[in-house]
């Protein structure tokens, strides 16, 4: 008997953009090609946009939208359309150590596995959970968590400036 | 749309049948205005000659002629080409002005969806339209089509700044990132106390307007920043290789994108759909008459017109920038004005 509080639609939802971001993340990995590797992490990184969207958070799905889409996979299509983008299959994309990968991901899954289900158990999210909106999010950040922010921002700034440093040839 | 007025009677379904259908018409309206009134016949009479003169009075059934035209043309697709990213990149395209449009608000009612980060939303789903074309750039195994969407995601990415800081002028402003929020905010607002005209942010945000416009030109790739498709170096850049259908859907995302730019910058910066709200005697939103649904989408139109003629009046007159020139007018005028517009404007707003 399915429960009241189950929320039928949204673990629909929900499995099927898993389902979508699993089979995603596989073919980012075995595909033959740079530039589907890399689309496909687009379809990757959108369906995570789309599951805050289910969460109800929005202003992190369109920022998720807006960074990785919008900026870091365009600057990804464009690095590798510069450089080595042929069309067709390619033989030489893995190398002989791509079987190192393999243990650092089942490690990294059981970590996180571990880490969450101690944490968090049984604990259920309310099935009315609040949506938290862009102006709390922003009282938040500028707010108590001001000097995180200046600090983060130093951090960004200080990469900048290192890139421009390393990409100057005067 | 219309949805508070309709939801009470309609069901859900027939509200997203409701929706998609206005979504389209939303999207092709401006489209098919644009290119009739401005590509077809402004531009003419600009150059001195007539247009389109046969199909319908004035020419003004050219547009069906035209795309029956695109609709019988042979699907081709190059022999080396990439089929499958080849296809998809005009619908990734479309798609990105289908969704931009989502958040523009018609009326008081009048909404597809009334997402409380309306802007910071416009500004990512309008980045998504790069992607359609570094894959329309690629996957044609063509060099001027790859050098081509090359050029347009360098463009894109610089002149996606600005307009960001722009929009971050009015967003400080209104106080709001929603866009029907934006509209109540400059029609109930007032100018030293006298509330005629409302408070548009046009005349308070006249340099992020400015810097707004500009970077939608870029964004278009339209005339002086159309080095992506620049037919003297790059035959037609990344649309090279397309033809028929698809080159259509292309033709239709660029000029419904214009008009959906145009929107959006009428609701930022002109008021939107709403009247001055002393005209009536409002004060909020839930008092606007119900009329207003009907008479906003068709304020909005006006505005959009109007803006976008200024965008194919640039279009027309001026020559292409160069690449070099393009990039630093981005990065060493427009972001350092528009930081400066976002600096004054905290200041004001936090003095007043």
């Amino acid at each position: 008997m399915i429960a009241a509080d189950l929320l039928v639609a949204q673990n629909i939802g929900f499995a099927i953009i898993a389902a979508i971001m699993v089979i995603g993340a596989l073919r980012v990995v075995t595909t033959s090609n740079v530039v589907h590797a890399a689309l496909w992490l687009v379809v990757v990184l959108a369906g995570a946009a789309a599951q805050y969207v289910l969460l109800a958070a929005e202003f992190v799905a369109i920022t998720q939208v807006l960074v990785y889409i919008g900026a870091v996979m365009v600057l990804f299509l464009f690095g590798t359309m510069l450089t080595r983008a042929r069309i067709g299959v390619e033989t030489d994309l893995n190398n002989k150590n791509w079987f190192m990968g393999v243990p650092v991901a089942v490690l990294l899954f059981a970590t996180l596995a571990i880490a969450l289900n101690d944490g968090f158990g049984d604990q259920r999210l309310p099935s009315d959970s609040p949506v938290v909106s862009t102006q709390q999010l922003s009282d938040q950040i500028f707010g108590p968590y001001l000097l995180p922010f200046w600090a983060l921002s130093f951090v960004l700034l200080a990469a900048v400036i290192g890139a421009i440093v390393l990409s100057r040839r005067d | 749309m219309n949805a508070a007025v309709l939801s009470a009677d309609l069901a859900y379904w027939a509200q997203s049948l409701l929706r998609v259908l206005g979504g389209l018409v939303a999207v092709l309206l401006p489209a098919g205005t644009i290119v009739y009134l401005f590509l077809f016949k402004m531009m003419s009479f600009m150059q001195s000659r007539l247009g389109p003169m046969e199909a319908g009075p004035y020419g003004s059934m050219q547009l069906f002629a035209e795309v029956g035209k695109w609709l019988q043309k042979e699907d081709i697709y190059p022999a080396r080409a990439d089929r499958f990213l080849f296809k998809i990149a005009p619908l990734i395209v479309l798609a990105s002005t289908f969704l931009l449009v989502v958040v523009v608000p018609f009326g008081p009612d009048a909404w597809f969806t009334d997402f409380e980060a309306g802007v910071f939303y416009m500004l990512a789903v309008s980045s998504v339209s790069v992607l359609g074309i570094l894959i329309a750039g690629w996957s044609s195994a063509n060099k001027y089509s790859l050098l081509g969407g090359l050029r347009a995601a360098g463009q894109l990415i610089a002149y996606e700044l600005p307009m960001v800081l722009a929009v971050v002028g009015v967003v400080i402003q209104a106080g709001t990132m929603n866009m029907q929020g934006i509209v109540v905010a400059q029609n109930a607002g007032s100018m030293f106390g006298w509330d005629g005209l409302g408070n548009p942010y046009v005349l308070t945000q006249f340099v992020g307007f400015v810097i707004f416009m500009i970077a939608v030109q870029a964004e278009l790739t339209q005339t002086p920043f159309d080095m992506p498709i620049a037919e003297s170096e790059l035959v037609s850049g990344y649309m090279t290789e397309y033809s028929g259908f698809r080159f259509l859907i292309f033709f239709i995302g660029e000029f419904a994108t214009a008009g959906v730019f145009s929107m959006i910058a009428s609701v930022l910066f002109l008021g939107g759909w709403a009247v001055p709200f002393s005209w009536f005697g409002w004060t909020n939103l839930n008092d606007i008459d119900n009329w207003m649904n009907v008479a906003g989408p068709l304020i909005l139109f006006t505005k959009m017109v109007v803006l976008s003629f200024i965008i194919m009046w640039v279009r027309f007159s001026f020559p292409r920038f160069r690449e070099d020139q393009l990039q630093r007018f981005a990065w060493k005028v427009l972001i350092p004005v528009s930081l400066v517009n976002i600096m004054l404007t905290a200041i004001f707003k936090v003095a007043f």
